[in-house]
């Protein structure tokens, strides 16, 4: 067992923090685990990476070849772009898909989400509103490796525990935060995933994703909204309309 | 036992403290930071090591010299440009010798990811007769530490322990030991080797030339060099170049000889070459060995093959794929062509730096002059270089944007114009200030006082506030042309004047922008 991570973002967003939970976890079960990051002058607002890899056997380079990450795990969904060419064939993406402005030639949003939808193996989930739905918009990063814990060889439980650890100093009401953005991560990429596994084109689940209020976004129910959404009748209204509940819309059994 | 997670860096400074660390001593520098970060943290509580920021590493490496004199060990930490500054103390060092311990571990930034250049600090070692150690993981920094400390010990030689960036800032689980107990204090009372008088310093030059012998014989014993007789393809992998090679070929048929510690193995290489037909030499670097072994006019029988003759890239860092390129192994296939038209995203000053208010009033009180240049130094304020501020046009070494302020000075140019950090003006820019005053040189010296050294993470300037002004009136900065203005949109307009009064000014003249960096006070 092996698994190579690309950790993406923009420099401020957290992906250290990312990363200290998986290190944990990894070492924790015992696992080998190398990862590199940036610090410095690449550190200022620009682009921000690290090479994160755990295995059950030695692991030789700090650094991921080209093609051997099993996933890009990214805060932000241009960033994304930066490392996909590390990926191996069957590689994984997991991305928030709110976009970080901070540069005036910043690509269209919706062309970025077309190129990463071209990808089946992916799971994108809306970082800004989960964390704001779970207490604080800085928490966009816990959202995101919430999703990805899906791809990762860790109980829920221990990854939370370590996301614990890292907010420990600054009070409980801090960790729930942090623990809840990282459990509506995780449900919503299972949430994702079952659309895009039903059938449900990537860009219209990632718009469904962004509709629904996130406390509402129900794995168990993502089949019966594939079903809906399939219908271009019943996902129009859906589709264009703000924010909906989840239970108020599904027709159950439909 | 236990086991950590730790930065290769932060190896280094528990693999110090574990080995009886009394002090140590560093400027701050990517990518060795964290080093003496780690060790101040770590030390805090029990105390027994003394931690406090040098004022450059020219200072740094006197003060642990000083510590070594009186029998305790001392670690210095600086990045490969910091040895430059520290050259004479140094390279002197190695011709004293040393009583306590004393070990250098300097981190090398191949590919240039925070730095003026990508100089290879094997060379400095190799220069001053010294041993190097090279580790090639973060459990081997934290070992080779013990080594290092001992070997100092018992060679009387200060030891450099090189890292390159990708150790120093990637972490891995280490096996820590039981700690040393310190040296008790032991002043050293041997005048003749510590007064280098030309008569003694030959005395001691020969005793460090004597030495050689002995350090070949480790180099060659040495369980970080390791030779592997087998196919007819020879490789020698430096330091971390070893895991890009393992990386890509593990328990191939190759015949390698992996090098992590220095005086270079010369039995162990003579061995290799007489084995193999070919020769690869990888190393995260110059081509050191690989010059080394190749000589003037190549070997006989033997293509020896690496950064010089297009194996692999002449410059910049290596990683699993230049060198599996090298190897002659192909791409690994991926799941996506690079992206290649993407925006870039740079690095920016934080959004409020003061340092962007400071630029802006310069640029406007420079906008009078036809093209103005504005020589400056190393710190987040060499961002200003690019847009939308452009506002500075050199940045070569600490302390360089006074001195060549100057020189540009005497040639005859007009507005003679240096821009400086606070704690780069501690570093290396009070005696080009002074240089530049005695000679009454017409230059004005723009002093960013952000209170703090920001770039490498807030670390405690030497030279702010209070001490950074008594310090330019003391260099003989006449009052009146001692300026401190205070950076802010509000403030524009009126700094803009002061800047403009002061250019107009025939003579030396310092404008301060005082305000407090932003990280620095989220931090506080
Ligand atoms: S760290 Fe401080 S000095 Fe550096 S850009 Fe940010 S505010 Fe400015």
């Amino acid at each position: 067992m092996d698994k190579n991570i690309i950790l993406a973002g923009v420099g401020g967003q957290g992906i250290l923090s990312i990363a200290f939970v998986i290190d944990n976890a990894a070492l924790a079960s015992g696992f080998e685990f190398k990862q590199a990051e940036v610090h410095g002058m690449a550190q200022r607002g620009g682009a921000v990476q690290s090479h994160l890899r755990y295995a059950d056997h030695e692991i030789h380079s700090d650094l991921i070849p080209k093609g051997a990450a099993d996933l890009v795990l990214s805060v932000e969904p241009l960033e994304v772009m930066r490392y996909w060419h590390y990926l191996r064939p069957d590689g994984w993406i997991v991305s928030s898909v709110t976009p970080y402005v901070n540069i005036p030639d910043y690509p269209e949003p919706e062309r970025v989400l077309a190129q990463l939808a071209t990808f089946p193996s992916c799971i994108l989930v809306d970082g800004a509103q989960i964390a704001k739905a779970a207490g604080n918009l800085r928490a966009q990063n816990m959202v995101a490796v919430g999703a990805a814990s899906l791809r990762l060889d860790f109980p829920e439980e221990l990854l939370l525990t370590y996301v614990a650890a890292l907010f420990e100093r600054k009070g409980p009401a801090i960790v729930e935060v942090n623990q809840q953005a990282f459990r509506l991560g995780r449900i919503a990429g299972r949430f994702f995933r079952g659309l895009v596994e039903a059938g449900v084109p990537v860009p219209t689940a990632v718009e469904l994703g962004r509709r629904l209020a996130p406390e509402t976004l129900d794995p168990a129910l993502a089949a019966d909204w594939a079903r809906v959404v399939a219908d271009p009748e019943l996902a129009a209204p859906i589709l264009q309309s703000e924010e909906i509940r989840a239970c108020d819309q599904v027709p159950v059994g439909a | 036992m236990s086991r950590e997670i730790l930065l290769g860096d932060e190896a280094v400074g528990l693999g110090a403290i574990h080995s009886g660390l009394s002090g140590v001593y560093a400027y701050p520098g990517t990518p060795s930071t964290e080093i003496f970060e780690f060790v101040e943290r770590a030390t805090k509580h029990m105390g027994g090591v003394h931690a406090f920021w040098s004022t450059n590493e020219k200072v740094a490496y006197e003060e642990a010299l000083g510590m070594s004199w009186a029998g305790k060990r001392a670690l210095v930490c600086m990045k490969h440009v910091g040895l430059n500054v520290a050259a004479d103390a140094f390279m002197n060092s190695a011709v004293t010798g040393t009583n306590g311990g004393l070990v250098l571990a300097v981190a090398d930034d191949p590919g240039m990811h925070s730095s003026q250049n990508e100089q290879d600090s094997r060379y400095f070692a190799q220069f001053a007769l010294i041993p190097c150690l090279e580790p090639r993981n973060q459990q081997e920094c934290y070992d080779m530490m013990f080594e290092a400390f001992d070997m100092s010990e018992e060679l009387s030689l200060p030891v450099m322990v090189r890292l390159v960036t990708r150790i120093a800032h990637s972490r891995a689980g280490v096996e820590t030991r039981a700690a040393r107990d310190p040296n008790p204090l032991n002043p050293s009372r041997d005048i003749k080797k510590w007064t280098l008088l030309p008569s003694n310093a030959r005395v001691q030059y020969k005793h460090l030339t004597e030495k050689q012998p002995e350090l070949l014989r480790r180099s060659e014993a040495s369980r970080f060099n390791e030779l592997v007789l087998a196919g007819k393809r020879g490789v020698i992998t430096c330091g971390i170049a070893d895991n890009y090679y393992r990386e890509n070929l593990a328990g191939g048929d190759d015949s390698v000889l992996a090098i992590r510690q220095y005086p270079v193995p010369v039995e162990s290489i003579r061995r290799l070459v007489e084995h193999v037909e070919e020769l690869l030499v990888l190393e995260d670097g110059y081509p050191l060995v690989e010059t080394m072994i190749r000589g003037l006019f190549g070997l006989a029988g033997v293509r020896v093959a690496g950064r010089m003759t297009g194996e692999l890239p002449r410059t910049g860092e290596l990683d699993p794929d230049i060198v599996r390129e090298a190897l002659g192994l192909a791409p690994r296939p991926t799941a996506h062509a690079a992206a290649d038209d993407l925006a870039n995203r740079p690095p920016a000053l934080c959004k409020g730096c003061p340092h962007t208010d400071s630029f802006r009033a310069l640029n406007e009180a420079l906008s009078s002059f036809d093209n103005p240049q504005v020589f400056s130094d190393i710190g987040c304020y060499t961002l200003a270089a690019l847009p939308p501020l452009e506002a500075i046009h050199s940045c070569v070494a600490m302390g360089a944007s006074i001195g060549m302020a100057a020189g540009a000075a005497h040639a005859g140019y007009t507005p003679a114009v240096a821009a400086i950090g606070d704690s780069t003006f501690s570093h290396g820019g009070i005696t080009p200030l002074l240089s530049a005053v005695q000679q009454g040189v017409n230059l004005n010296v723009l002093v960013l006082d952000n209170d703090t050294v920001g770039m490498t993470g807030t670390q405690r300037s030497m030279s702010t506030g209070e001490t950074l002004d008594q310090i330019i009136l003391g260099a003989g900065v006449a009052r009146e042309h001692l300026r401190v203005i205070t950076p802010t949109p509000r403030n524009h307009d009126a700094n803009v004047a002061v800047i403009r009064e002061e250019l107009a000014y025939d003579g030396p003249s310092v404008i301060i922008a005082r305000r407090s960096c932003l990280e620095a006070i989220k931090k506080a």
